[in-house]
């Protein structure tokens, strides 16, 4: 029966990641169940090792974190398997099973201990050991930490000091939960919860200052806006309209179908800027804070000409002035080819008060054309797929984390339908 | 036969709602995302609507007394009405997902307000999916009393998940009560009194009541006498097993 056109048949969708090491000494970028890694260190593409019995992933990853100064990388998604990576040797160094899709992953600032969440909501926590700067995984078998009940969490990021862990979910809600001494045993201790938003919280990111280095949370959302968080104290200091800001949306006539949700956030190092991607935006919105006055404001639009670009996922390492851009689809219906990806990198934000950013060209980029063939792939794609592409993302999106609205009607329909009553009227 | 034409569902000696009119299945998904409206966060939640002597409309005398007493599926508020009375300055609330029964409550709270001037105007109810949306209408220690009295047991391990106490949760609750809230738990299930009781004695920021703070509370007997779950048992003769904790700093 036809039900708004949502058919089970309908497939699923991922949006391509990617990770930037701290020292930016490699780059990657996952797309559908492929990692891809390119080292700048070296100057080549990584091959990355997996002698486990589950080895590499076999279905979308959702998830790709750098931790402890870029010793680890972590990835994770629908094949319910977490991997740590070591970057050293790119092998890896151990595999977590869960039970339920991984949405997200954290390593904790010192290395000990990686953390993810499943689709359920539980944030499960496994131990990891170091021994001359080697890490490995002390037991396969992961603790369950804490849980948002029954809600998909969309980001999980350490506090600076480490003393506190940050979840977000698509019910619109950030907790702050401290991190106790011995996380297998659980994080019962919640802190303070950042409510606010009106939407799905979809990105983390801490912003902090030299004279202030426990800093602020800052947060994105598919309400079209930017939050800052004091997470002390749970209270929400500032609010950007990145959307209407932006001059996405019409302010005066606010419709359903304007979804301009903020997909990714970055806060620029040693600076006090935040790079913005808004969903089917053809750019970069960049925010300013001020620590001080604990604000956030509007700077400007960096549109991105040439091509259809729209960044899904951003990234940057601590210390060079680049911030990179990937856009991309696991797959496309209809397309022959298995999955989408483009690259592109921005720079100049060191020197922001004298001009714009600028996008660099392929063969400027660090790794310059070896680095976007292992990264991208070697298709080369036609505009109108990246529009296609665009919106297939939109779509997968608002499916994952926009709760649906049926009408009662439909409502009462659907639970006569339900295969789980014993006779149906 | 039901005169159609008289059919109210007010009973009208006592002006209370009647329990046939308002009969609802007995268990209701907590997994199913809401149709309420939720307030996005605690001060958003509409004092005035609920405890219009406190809180009038037009704000000049408005009090600034916060919700102390939370009946988590207050089913039909029976618990509620008694401690009404008894904690007349406090504000309470009871929280139940079924809509039926929501109903219920409100109009029981009405017909007992319209009776009892001055009286009962200290509590109320709302529809809302507790497992969920506690951080949304407490701030963190606001609550001094948690009430989870005869919950759903959930018999399949499979859905175990959904027990409205369970260790995840409790960090929720904790959160909301204030150190020294106590919380109160009380079911007929056996199975399920143990794991309440060994989920609250597993989690750090719970400890036991002695027997003779038991005694000394006048919220405990109260527990299995003035709900109707609890009447229903009593009538049946069968066995309540209680399991009542307070909230402690966790030990470092």
């Amino acid at each position: 029966m036809e039900e708004g056109g949502e058919s089970t048949k309908e497939l699923e969708v991922a949006p391509a990641l990617i990770a930037v090491n701290p020292s930016q000494q490699s780059v990657v970028v996952a797309v559908g169940s492929d990692l891809r890694v390119y080292d700048l260190r070296e100057g080549c593409a990584a091959s990355l090792v997996d002698e486990s019995d589950k080895s590499f992933h076999k279905d979308s990853i959702r998830a790709i974190r750098y931790g402890v100064n870029g010793k680890l990388l972590v990835s994770a998604g629908d094949d319910k398997l977490v991997k740590i990576w070591s970057t050293d040797s790119w092998h890896c160094i151990g595999t977590v099973s869960c039970e339920k899709r991984v949405s997200a992953a954290a390593i904790s600032n010192d290395g000990h201990y990686v953390c993810f969440a499943d689709k359920f909501g539980v944030v499960w926590v496994v131990n990891l050991e170091e021994k001359d700067g080697t890490f490995s995984l002390v037991n396969e078998k992961a603790a369950p930490m804490l849980s948002h009940y029954c809600s998909i969490i969309t980001s999980l990021e350490f506090s600076p000091s480490g003393c506190y862990i940050v979840s977000a979910d698509r019910d619109y809600k950030i907790r702050v939960t401290v991190m106790p001494k011995r996380p297998l045993n659980g994080a019962h201790e919640i802190h303070c919860f950042c409510l606010g938003h009106s939407e799905f919280v979809s990105c983390l990111d801490f912003i902090s200052s030299p004279d202030f280095q426990e800093g602020y949370l800052v947060s994105g959302s598919g309400d079209s806006t930017v939050r800052l968080w004091d997470i002390m104290s749970g209270s929400l200091l500032d609010t950007c309209e990145v959307g209407a800001k932006a001059g996405l949306i019409d302010s005066i006539e606010r419709e359903e179908e304007q979804f301009c949700a903020v997909t990714d956030l970055c806060v620029v190092p040693n600076s006090t800027l935040i790079a913005v991607a808004i969903q089917s935006f053809k750019g970069i919105v960049l925010l300013s804070c001020n620590v001080s006055a604990k604000s956030v404001s509007f700077t400007k639009v960096v549109s991105i000409t040439g091509e259809t670009f729209s960044p899904t996922c951003l990234g940057m390492s601590s210390s060079e002035d680049l911030l990179w851009m990937v856009m991309g689809i696991s797959k496309l219906p209809g397309l022959d080819c298995s999955s989408l990806v483009r690259v592109r990198a921005m720079s100049g934000f060191k020197r922001i008060s004298e001009g714009e950013p600028i996008m660099l060209e392929d063969n400027e980029m660090p790794g310059g054309q070896k680095l976007l063939e292992k990264l991208q792939g070697s298709v080369s794609i036609e505009e109108s797929v990246y529009v296609a592409a665009s919106e297939a993302l939109k779509k997968a999106m608002s499916k994952l984390l926009i709760k649906k609205h049926y009408s009662v009607e439909n409502r009462e329909t659907r639970k006569r339908t339900r295969n789980d009553k014993k006779f149906k009227q | 036969m039901v005169d159609k034409e008289t059919k109210t569902t007010l009973n009208k000696t006592t002006g209370l709602p009647r329990k046939r009119f308002y009969r609802a299945r007995a268990h209701s998904n907590p997994l199913s995302d809401s149709h309420f409206p939720i307030p996005l966060f605690p001060s958003q939640f509409d004092y005035s609507q609920h405890y219009p002597h406190f809180f009038p409309a037009s704000s000049e005398n408005a009090s600034n007394k916060k919700i102390q007493f939370a009946d988590i599926g207050c089913g039909f508020g029976g618990l509620l009405v008694s401690l009404s009375t008894l904690f007349p300055d406090t504000l309470m609330i009871g929280m139940e997902i079924r809509d039926k029964v929501t109903e219920y409550v409100k109009e029981r709270i009405l017909g007992l307000r319209a009776t009892n001037p001055g009286q009962y105007q200290n509590v109320s109810v709302v529809r809302t999916n507790s497992m969920k949306y506690i951080p949304n209408y407490f701030e963190k220690g606001q609550l001094t009393k948690m009430f989870f009295l005869f919950p759903d047991p959930h018999f399949k391990e499979k859905n175990h998940r959904r027990r409205v106490i369970s260790p995840h949760l409790l960090d929720e609750y904790a959160y909301a009560l204030a150190v020294g809230g106590i919380i109160y738990t009380m079911t007929d299930v056996e199975e399920l009194g143990e794991w309440m009781k060994g989920c609250l004695e597993d989690h750090p920021m719970f400890e036991t009541l002695t027997e003779e703070e038991l005694k000394a509370d006048p919220v405990v007997k109260l527990l299995s006498s003035a709900t109707e779950e609890g009447q229903k048992v009593a009538r049946n003769g069968g066995q309540t097993f209680r399991a009542v904790y307070r909230r402690i700093t966790p030990s470092q």
